[in-house]
């Protein structure tokens, strides 16, 4: 058994199925700099994935290359099998940047922007998604001018509205309020248990705790560890995880 | 030859009571860089757009060269237009010089490259911004194109508004391709020009005020859409 597949063995079962995601062979440079290397990755049809590692360690670069927004220098990544192309990404999948990108419309609109996008302009879908992440009441506010907080559950409730089969999801709890952390995490288990595959980055072990079927552990550009979450948290896979986690490690 | 202190009362009894040929004349030239700012919108912000998203062999010298016309003097293109459009012209058939329909044209040719510069500049930024959303959501060049020029709309709302501050402003492509007929291609740069040399102070004066009145608005407008902006978080 190859290394990917022993890692697919130890989620549980899923080894069987044909990963829905994967990346062979992975590499990126910029700036002079290795930022993720050689790196294999698969990632199973179902459940959450969550992405963790310290900052700087390429969790970003890896969610944008794995998402085909960012071309790499060596490697590919296939989708349902096949090498992923524009209109697959644009058809199956969205994602939540750590930054979100806001157009410079109201709420409403950069709603609708999407739901038009995918052929699904309606007003009730709009007003469904904006009630889900708390922003009912701010329909008509210009995007830009909502909170930090406001702005990444806007980018979370845009994400939706394209009805992917793959959300990847860049910190989406990163300045938000435990209330409306809590909201969103539900969103996500929700979102898990409708069918839709999440890969999340998180710097928040109880939150990986709590959403996570499979945890990810990416260190300068590479994968130390791919497990179930029980497994990670309770035996992770290289020593330095543990020290990470208990912050007694700056890795 | 009047002097000063009597041209300017004058010039103000003629702008106050809206005397007649005044009002002719502003009003054309209203018409005139107002039709030349729209044709000009409607060719260089899609250019600009296409310019600053479009990835595309030549795309740099392209730039390059709307850049360089950005600064054209504007008797160079009333003489190109000139050109162009006189008896012996290969346009000579329209008949069109000595009408405003010409001087449209030619201030459409001085303000067209400034417009896709600005806009391509402009677009350039937004376009940074947005493209990995862009690329996130699958778009096209349309889509994107489209996107971006609704989305910077107040930045380019200025851009027009200096395009049309250059067009009404300009004297020497309207004067060649126009000839300055009372009643007909008569606007208010060519004017001032004529009355100044008449010794004709007290109209020239006037159309001056209006002409810097008209300026100030502009100014005025550009700040309005950037305080607009900027209230609404879109600058
Ligand atoms: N385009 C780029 N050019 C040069 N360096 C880059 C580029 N993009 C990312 N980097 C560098 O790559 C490293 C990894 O960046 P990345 O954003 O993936 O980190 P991260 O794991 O997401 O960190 P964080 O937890 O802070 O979000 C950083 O050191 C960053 O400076
Ligand atoms: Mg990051």
């Amino acid at each position: 058994m190859t290394e990917a597949a022993v890692r697919l063995a130890d989620i549980g079962g899923c080894a069987a199925v044909a990963p829905l995601l994967s990346a062979r062979g992975l590499r990126f440079s910029a700036g002079g700099q290795t930022l993720i290397r050689d790196l294999d990755l698969h990632f199973s049809n179902h459940g959450i994935s969550v992405v963790m590692g310290p900052n700087g360690a390429g969790k970003s670069v890896l969610l944008r290359l794995l998402h085909g927004v960012l071309k790499a220098d060596a490697g590919e990544v296939h989708y349902a099998g096949r090498v992923l192309d524009e209109e697959t990404r644009r058809r199956e999948q969205a994602m939540v940047f750590q930054r979100p990108v806001l157009l410079r419309r109201s709420v409403e609109a950069n709603i609708n922007y999407v739901l038009k996008l995918h052929g699904k302009a309606d007003a009730g879908r709009c007003q469904a998604l904006l009630e889900q992440v708390g922003l009912a009441a701010k329909l008509r506010q210009p995007a830009r001018a909502l909170s930090g907080g406001e702005q990444q559950r806007l980018a979370f409730a845009r994400a939706l509205a394209a009805e992917p089969r793959l959300l990847f999801l860049d910190e989406p709890t990163a300045n938000l309020d435990p209330n409306a952390s809590a909201m969103l995490e539900d969103l996500m288990l929700g979102a898990a248990a409708d069918g839709i595959k999440l890969i999340c980055v998180s710097h928040d072990a109880g939150q990986a705790r709590r959403l996570a079927t499979e945890v990810v552990f990416i260190h300068r550009g590479e994968v130390l560890a791919q497990q179930s979450a029980d497994a990670f948290f309770d035996r992770p896979a290289d020593p330095r995880i543990e020290d990470y986690l208990s912050g007694r490690l700056v890795l | 030859m009047q002097d000063f202190g009597s041209a300017f009362t004058l010039a103000f009894q003629l702008v106050l009571n809206a005397d007649a040929d005044l009002i002719e004349i502003i009003l054309l030239s209203l018409k005139v860089s107002l039709t030349a700012v729209l044709l000009s919108a409607l060719i260089g912000l899609p250019l600009g757009a296409l310019l600053a998203t479009a990835r595309f062999p030549g795309r740099q010298f392209c730039l390059l060269l709307v850049n360089a016309l950005m600064g054209l003097p504007p008797v160079v293109v009333g003489l190109m237009v000139y050109l162009m459009l006189s008896n012996a012209g290969p346009l000579g058939w329209l008949r069109l010089l000595y009408s405003p329909a010409a001087m449209i044209i030619a201030q459409t040719i001085l303000i067209t490259p400034i417009i896709a510069a600005l806009t391509a500049q402009v677009i350039s930024d937004y376009e940074r911004e947005y493209r990995e959303l862009f690329r996130s959501m699958g778009l096209g060049l349309r889509q994107r194109i489209l996107t971006l020029l609704f989305d910077a709309r107040y930045s380019l709302m200025t851009v027009s508004l200096a395009g049309f501050g250059r067009a009404v402003a300009e004297v020497g492509a309207v004067m060649i391709v126009g000839g300055n007929i009372d009643h007909l291609t008569r606007v208010m740069t060519t004017s001032i020009a004529l009355e100044t040399s008449k010794g004709d102070l007290a109209l020239a004066l006037a159309l001056g005020v209006v002409l810097m009145s008209l300026a100030l608005l502009v100014n005025a407008l550009v700040m309005t859409t950037r305080l607009t902006a900027k209230r609404m978080a879109h600058d």
